[in-house]
């Protein structure tokens, strides 16, 4: 039992941790270059971050299993059932999160302040690494969003991953297992260790946070 | 000045970001390599039988199964799409029909374990004593007692809706809910109900200690819940794996892993000669 459950939460840890490092290189560049820059359709591309935001993960779980599955317009890349198409789906889940919330961050960022970064000769990446520094303290705050949103997530990652015993099977699959087993000891001690490992990640992310404060 | 240095950090960042992230990427992205998808039921999983077998097949024949626990119905939509290799399943009139259609081949009996119907002690509808299942049934519609369907197309909820039309009765949603769940969550709302339900016995025994719902009714020829292994047929689809979908379904009726079903608590092989 005790070297399947490491394993689940290894698992659990190598899965959450890629799809969390992905969205926050890809959500928070998006969200600072939606922020910055005036283009086209902008505010549409602001909607759709902001519907992300609340994606429901069985309909993201849905449409990434009929991409990937045999026949499907990715299928032959055979990532069904495999923890990538399960960074894939969390991915997709926690982008928006992180992009929206870096969004209104660099939004609120006072017009003077980007007026006086111009004025020293910040452009472009810049300006963009300037904000990013100032507003540090909300953005983790984004990221530690994202990282709730993607570690608690079931449904999605049941679909493409498949609960598979020692290949897919993470925390939350593992939970939903027991349970209908009936083994709701395990199933209440396996909440536990989530709740534990989603505490120690925002636990560190906080130190950060308000370690990057005081300095 | 200041501005170039904050530049020079920032890609440092990035550096070290790409390095961390391409890591953690290539530790999981390991390519697949001889596998067989297994589509079966939640039940099968949940009993824990597949958590026996499945090892010591692997360890035989070199492959890697991938075992997917869905409902009966999405088991067979997925053997219907070429989505999986091999099938475990019980639902005998689907399974004929996708024998018949062609998109399954080689079907073979393996194992079966039963269904039991569960109900409040007290027995309020007197289904103890009812001559039949049938019969047990009618008795729940006619006093109006709940009865909670799992509605949600598996094997238990098939099995289930075959055994109504013995009894004759109306559905009507007035006595009769559908959870839409698995076989633990539903026996779980019978239990707070107080309800009928249809319960494969080995999650029956499992949730025995948490529900004070009793067996009401078992041992009929119609309660008996047969499991057939089968191969999902190459021609109708692309990439099914044939060759690992046979060597599976052999182990699954090979003399040995009957012995082991034999050993197994709540299942009874049917594959020995």
């Amino acid at each position: 039992m005790l070297p399947e459950l490491l394993n689940i939460l290894l698992l659990t840890l190598r899965v959450s941790g890629t799809a969390l490092l992905i969205s926050i290189l890809i959500g928070i560049g998006l969200g600072v270059f939606v922020a910055l820059r005036d283009f086209p359709a902008r505010k549409l591309v602001i909607g759709v971050i902001n519907t992300g935001m609340g994606l429901p993960p069985v309909v993201v779980g849905l449409l990434v299993l009929l991409f990937l599955w045999r026949g499907g317009p990715l299928g032959f890349l055979e990532l069904i059932y495999t923890p990538t198409a399960m960074i894939i789906a969390q991915v997709i889940l926690g982008t928006p999160i992180i992009a929206g919330l870096t969004l209104a961050t660099i939004q609120s960022v006072p017009q003077k302040y980007k007026w006086q970064a111009q004025a020293l000769g910040a452009q472009g990446w810049q300006m963009a690494w300037l904000l990013i520094r100032e507003t540090r303290l909300s953005l983790l705050a984004a990221i530690m969003a994202g990282f709730g949103g993607i570690i608690s997530e079931v449904g999605a990652v049941m679909m493409v991953g498949g609960n598979i015993k020692g290949q897919t099977r993470v925390m939350t699959t593992a939970i939903v297992l027991e349970s209908q087993r009936g083994e709701i000891e395990l199933a209440v001690l396996l909440g536990l260790f989530l709740l534990a490992l989603s505490f120690s990640v925002n636990l560190g992310l906080t130190i950060i946070q308000q370690r990057t404060k005081r300095a | 000045m200041l501005i170039s240095t904050k530049t020079g950090n920032l890609r440092l960042n990035v550096a070290v970001s790409m390095i961390v992230f391409f890591c953690f990427f290539f530790s999981v992205s390991v390519a697949g390599y001889k596998t067989i998808i297994l589509a079966t039921t939640t039940s099968t999983v949940d009993s824990g039988l597949l958590d026996v077998l499945i090892p010591i097949f692997e360890k035989q024949s070199g492959y890697i199964v991938k075992t997917i626990g869905v409902g009966s119905g999405m088991a067979m939509e997925m053997g219907r799409r070429g989505q999986a290799d091999v099938l475990l399943v019980h639902s005998p009139r689907d399974e004929e029909k996708l024998v018949k259609d062609g998109f399954g081949i080689n079907r073979r009996a393996v194992m079966h374990n039963d269904f039991i119907l569960i109900g409040p002690a007290d027995d309020p509808a007197g289904a103890k004593t009812a001559k039949s299942v049938g019969e047990a049934f009618k008795k729940i519609g006619e006093s109006g007692s709940l009865f909670i369907s799992r509605g949600d197309k598996s094997g238990t909820h098939s099995k289930e809706l075959s055994i109504w039309p013995y009894s004759k009765t109306i559905l009507s949603n007035l006595w009769y809910l559908e959870s839409g769940q698995g076989m633990g969550a539903t026996l779980l709302i019978a239990d707070q109900k107080q309800a009928y339900t249809l319960a494969d016995r080995a999650t029956y025994l499992s949730f025995k200690k948490r529900i004070r719902l009793v067996i009401v009714r078992e041992g009929d020829k119609l309660l008996l819940n047969p499991y057939h292994v089968i191969e999902v047929n190459p021609e109708k689809n692309k990439g099914v794996n044939t060759t690992g979908a046979k060597a599976f379904a052999d182990f699954l009726v090979a003399s040995a892993t009957q012995k082991l079903i034999a050993d197994f608590k709540g299942f009874f092989p049917d594959a020995v000669k």
